[in-house]
């Protein structure tokens, strides 16, 4: 019964930011809403009995990319959107096509619903398990996307870094 | 107790919200982040899954889709800030020249 | 075990008796870090206010609650307002997983001296708090729609989540010796002696993790935002940084969330690397139960002094300086101690 009552307020908390993403017009609006999103995905995983991974959701979603996407909303001073004959179209067709879509999807689920309910706690999500998990049997994917990391830092840095600032940088030498 | 459907229909909601919203939206940061809001829905269904088969692999692949995910942010980015620089606009319908 | 409404009762009253604590603590630190460095300066600090100035935290109080709260026209109105209750939230939270004792026994219940009782990931949902008190700062600087305080909520984000990374991997040499994110267990595992009389804790222990308290120690500096590594809030560059705009209650919450956040983070080093709440204990057993918060609010405090101490001391790093302090040296020597770690621990057994 607490199980089902937790359940519900976090699934309204994370549909409701959704839902408030897709309204709000200004950018930052919609990064906090994602944040929110974000928070109560990881009281969803708690719920789960997956506490390692709700505890790396926040830290590193909620508290490193979502500060990333406000740090380049704030940089580039976004401004609120402005109505064009392009978002009209896609607003008339996409919303009830989505709407459609999901209503079947959700409705395909639930008319199977043989599947058991799942029991909060019944996995070990504990970190000490993910971690033997992680090293052991997956250690071939962490390590290639340590490289992927890696790549993805050089990047950012090559894309961002301006093109006249190494002449600059040698002519103060 | 909380049936494994509840969890999914919960992840397709959350889902189909980034697909309308990579539609509908024009200003490419909020694009970027429908994309985002797109991986967690997929994070969550990989949780549930999870915990149904008990099998922890779904735990273990969410730390991949969220590693992945930040080096795409990182570099899309990126992309945005340089795209900024010459166009000077975050309005998708407006960057539709190849020329700079 | 405690029944339901025994448990939320007590729970009620951890919280009352944390939060009420917790905020002295931090008028107090003010106190503290003003006659501190005052008598560094070779002044007096404040004194007239009360017996050594100890009345002054008091009037500050009322000062803050009788100023004007001014809202400029030009801000973004919800984010303005909502930006210091995020700091000041995430700040006064933290203290939820932070154990500082054993269990006591009063009237037949006993509790463990937490308020939340042993959680399993106790250090990751710190970090998590940490990581999320970013956000404070950066809407801060955003909504108040003026050059000096955007820049300074820019600087101030970067600095702290450039520094949040050697911040969490400084603590990983003692997770490897502890073997548990639970804060209790790690305080346990620091108990007893070596060689009769050398405290087994982490610093001390084999492998040291003196350089691990070292680099957390610089960290916490720069992730409170505090001197040598305050330049985001600094008067003589940036007029306040993120927080010019904001004037009496708003500010004292910045300024609460600050001291709040280096409290915190001495209560974090007291755990991880000092022993925790170890000390000799004698007496009845309601003594024993509370002789180890004292034997712990000693090690805050000496973390504390050396936090302002540092304060009057050092001259203010210069941004680029930061970092490139940050990223070039601090986060490889916090990974090079991490591989020496987990090599002799490997080795060991």
């Amino acid at each position: 019964m607490l199980h089902l009552l937790l359940f519900l307020l976090f699934g309204l908390a994370c549909v409701a930011g959704a839902v408030n993403l897709l309204v709000q017009r200004h950018p930052i609006n919609s990064a906090l809403s994602l944040v929110v999103v974000m928070g109560s995905l990881a009281g969803e995983y708690l719920l789960l009995g997956a506490e390692f991974v709700a505890a790396i959701q926040v830290i590193v979603y909620a508290g490193a990319i979502m500060v990333l996407f406000v740090f380049v909303i704030m940089l580039l001073n976004a401004g609120e959107e402005e109505r064009t004959s392009g978002s009209r179209v896609a607003l008339l067709l996409g919303v009830p096509g989505m709407l459609i879509g999901a209503v079947l999807v959700a409705w395909l689920l639930v008319e199977r619903s043989a599947t058991p309910a799942v029991a909060v706690g019944a996995l070990p999500g504990d970190p000490q398990t993910i971690g033997w998990l992680l090293f052991h049997n997956y250690l071939l994917p962490f390590e290639v996307t340590s490289i992927l990391v890696l790549i993805a830092i050089l990047g950012a840095v090559a894309l961002a870094s301006q093109p006249g600032m190494e002449a600059s940088a040698k002519k103060e030498g | 107790m909380v049936p494994l459907s509840y969890y999914l229909v919960l992840s397709g909601i959350l889902f189909a919200c980034g697909v309308t919203g990579f539609l509908i939206k024009r200003n490419i940061i909020t694009i970027f982040m429908s994309i985002e809001l797109m991986l967690n829905g997929v994070n969550l269904s990989f949780v549930a899954f999870a915990a149904e088969w008990q099998a922890l692999s779904g735990q273990v692949f969410v730390f991949f889709v969220m590693v992945v995910a930040a080096a795409e942010a990182a570099v899309g980015l990126a992309i945005i800030i340089a795209i900024f620089r010459t166009r000077e606009t975050l309005n998708v319908d407006y960057v539709n020249l190849l020329k700079l | 075990m405690l029944s339901i409404t025994q448990f939320i009762v007590v729970s009620i009253v951890k919280i009352v008796v944390a939060l009420g604590v917790l905020l002295t603590a931090v008028a107090y630190t003010v106190w503290l870090e003003r006659k501190v460095v005052g008598h560094m300066q070779n002044r007096w600090g404040p004194t007239r206010v009360g017996p050594f100035g100890l009345l002054q935290p008091l009037a500050d109080g009322v000062k803050f609650i009788f100023k004007e709260d001014l809202t400029p026209p030009h801000v973004h109105k919800p984010l303005y307002i909502a930006a210091p209750m995020i700091s000041l939230i995430f700040a006064l939270t933290a203290i939820a997983l932070i154990p500082v004792g054993g269990w006591i026994s009063v009237a037949g219940l006993s509790t463990p001296l937490a308020i939340t009782p042993d959680v399993n990931i106790g250090l990751l949902i710190v970090l998590g708090i940490a990581s999320l008190g970013v956000y404070g700062v950066a809407l801060a600087g955003w909504s108040s729609n003026s050059k000096y305080s955007l820049l300074g909520g820019l600087r101030a984000s970067a600095q702290m989540v450039s520094y949040e990374i050697a911040l969490g991997l400084s603590l990983v040499g003692v997770l490897i010796l502890a073997g548990s994110f639970n804060l209790r267990e790690i305080v346990e595992a620091q108990s007893g002696t070596f060689w009769g009389f050398i405290p087994r804790w982490n610093i001390f222990a084999w492998p040291p993790q003196i350089v691990g308290f070292l680099v957390y120690l610089t960290a916490a500096y720069a992730e409170t935002n505090r001197l040598p590594f305050d330049l985001p809030e600094a008067e003589t560059e940036l007029v306040a940084g993120y927080h010019t705009e904001y004037s009496a209650m708003k500010f004292a919450m910045f300024f609460m969330a600050e001291y709040a956040n280096m409290i915190t983070v001495a209560c974090l080093a007291s755990l991880l690397f000092l022993g925790g709440w170890s000390g000799p204990v004698a007496g009845p057993a309601i003594v024993r139960a509370l002789l180890p918060v004292f034997w712990f609010g000693l090690r805050v405090f000496v973390f504390l002094f050396i936090y302002i101490w540092v304060r009057g001391t050092l001259p203010r790093f210069r941004y680029d300086q930061l970092m490139a302090f940050g990223w070039k040296f601090l986060l490889p020597v916090a990974i090079a101690n991490l591989i020496i770690t987990a090599l002799i621990v490997a080795l060991r057994s």
